[in-house]
């Protein structure tokens, strides 16, 4: 499904990522783990090419994407459903409209529209809540939303970068049980995360990052050491929350 | 296609009624420089249809004769001269003919042409010429000939106003390309602003995979409608502005230079093709240019 050869990536004063190379098979649920800036985000967004690697080929679905021109893009994003932190809905849309709209860019008819929309958010569990808009719902509601319009065009692959990362536990730990269930239909996750205690739980593949490099890709536990992890987790809770906080004051 | 259309259509009107304030702060802008626009416009179009009307009361030569020149000799001459380059028309006007058109112009006070014993009008031909271009070669054509007293045309009255003319023209025009501009740029911003608003936004549907054409639809339809909008409003301001001052001053104008301002009908008609298709111009490279930024990253 993902496959990176000898990928390197420069920034201007640090290194992103250091001639990795990896392979992420179809059906697979990968953690991907490591300090900030370790290198987990470059990752993703080469994935999405939303960067250009300066090194190495990267394919996603058998077609390598460091060749795509600007035009491919959006075709490349509708093969791969993301799921981001901060959720990312639109605000000014209801639910149904905010996973509807991923169907109308694929130029779905409003007939498929109305049929798919409420199945698909039914799905997620959150069948009820079709027109409400996102800041009427809870954040783990959201998070459903999120994922509702990640995966209404079925992508192959779905890509979720922290998607527990501002729920409490119990939240999370459902959205988990969401992610898996999709999973066990045929769709590849990989999932940028933080939380210890969800990989140790899930015992999945877990790929670890360092300085751009992949220090360890084995099933099991989260690895890094404990206190680091949590302070790494504390830290990056608070920068995020800040971050998402200020998005937010500025969005409304 | 069709979806696509009206999906186009339907975001955009979502968007205006939406964001109403932005929308309106891109309507006044648009109103304001169409007016200005219009303005010059109005200025222009009566400057035009003053020259044109000079021009055509002033495209003859009038050529006196001498007392000793019989009227066979002047029918010679009109026959020499209807060959000449430019000449439309020759005609032989009397004395007697030449002081009734005297009497008729002086209107009221003609009665005091009444006292003369006798005419001191010269007999005379007229020349009407197709263009004013040809008036300096007709005219000394009309000089070689034998048996006259004067040529005189008004070449040199009509060539100093068509100058004018053409000056305030020509800077009507470059006045009004540099508000388009203005206008162009003052839209930018304001729909700038909607898109700044929805940066989020657009960042989202590029995630979704929408195609930048798929994200700029809307807002190019966006303003469209606001340009349109825009227009409709101005060209109803600008008739009913223009309708009061016909109304005031028309007559006067055409007291003072015997021709009527341009009909209140015809210049609506203009306008409304004019600001449409500049409230459209406008609001579509408004956005085009608003929203580059957004979707380059």
């Amino acid at each position: 499904m993902i496959a990176f050869e000898h990928v390197t990536k420069r920034y201007k004063s640090n290194i992103g990522l250091d001639d990795v190379s990896v392979k992420i098979n179809k059906g697979e649920f990968v953690f991907l783990v490591g300090p900030s800036g370790a290198g987990k985000s470059t990752f993703i967004r080469l994935i999405l090419k939303e960067i250009d690697a300066d090194k190495g080929m990267i394919k996603v679905m058998g077609r390598d994407v460091t060749k795509f021109s600007n035009r491919q893009v959006p075709r490349l994003r509708r093969d791969v459903g993301i799921v981001f932190q901060d959720f990312r809905l639109l605000p000014k849309k209801t639910v149904f409209e905010n996973v509807a709209f991923a169907m109308e860019i694929i130029h779905k008819s409003q007939r498929m529209i109305r049929r798919q929309v409420p199945q698909i958010l039914s799905l997620v569990g959150i069948g009820t809540k079709a027109h409400k808009y996102p800041n009427e719902l809870s954040a783990g509601e959201q998070q459903r939303v999120a994922i509702a319009r990640a995966i209404v065009n079925n992508p192959m692959i779905l890509i979720a970068d922290e998607p527990t990362g501002n729920l409490d536990p119990e939240t999370a730990w459902e959205i988990m049980q969401l992610l898996e269930q999709i999973n066990m239909r045929g769709t590849t996750i990989l999932m940028v995360t933080h939380a210890k205690d969800i990989v140790d739980k899930m015992n999945k593949r877990v790929i670890a990052i360092e300085k751009g490099r992949i220090v360890r890709d084995d099933v099991g536990t989260y690895g890094f050491e404990e206190a680091l992890a949590n302070m790494e987790v504390t830290m990056n809770t608070l920068q995020h929350r800040r971050e998402f906080n200020e998005r937010r004051r500025g969005n409304l | 296609m069709f979806r696509r259309f009206f999906y186009n259509i339907k975001q955009a009107f979502q968007q205006v009624f939406r964001n109403g304030a932005m929308t309106m702060a891109s309507v006044f802008a648009i109103t304001a420089m169409l007016l200005i626009l219009g303005l010059f416009f109005i200025i222009v179009i009566n400057i035009n249809t003053a020259a044109e009307t000079v021009e055509r009361d002033y495209d003859t030569i009038e050529v006196f004769l001498l007392d000793t020149t019989t009227e066979q000799d002047a029918n010679q001459m009109i026959e020499s001269l209807q060959g000449e380059n430019g000449v439309e028309e020759v005609s032989y006007r009397s004395r007697d003919m030449a002081l009734e058109e005297l009497k008729a112009r002086w209107g009221e006070s003609g009665y005091l042409l009444d006292s003369l014993t006798e005419n001191p009008l010269p007999n005379s031909i007229i020349i009407k010429i197709k263009s004013l271009e040809a008036a300096d070669d007709i005219a000394a054509a009309a000089k070689a000939l034998d048996g006259i007293e004067d040529v005189k045309y008004y070449k040199q009255t009509v060539d100093k106003l068509m100058g004018a003319t053409r000056f305030v023209q020509l800077a009507a025009v470059i006045l009004m390309l540099f508000l388009i501009i203005v206008s162009v740029v003052v839209v930018s911003n304001t729909i700038k602003l909607t898109v700044f608003n929805r940066a989020r936004e657009i960042s989202i549907m590029k995630y979704v995979g929408a195609t930048n054409w798929f994200i700029r639809g809307p807002f190019l339809t966006e303003g469209i409608i606001i340009g349109l909008f825009s227009a409709a409003i101005s060209v109803g301001i600008s008739a009913l502005i223009y309708k009061k001052v016909v109304g005031l001053i028309g007559e006067d104008v055409f007291a003072i230079l015997s021709m009527p301002m341009v009909p209140v009908e015809f210049l609506v008609y203009n306008l409304i093709w004019i600001f449409a298709a500049l409230g459209i111009s406008i609001g579509a490279c408004g956005s085009i240019i608003s929203m580059r930024k957004f979707l380059d990253a």
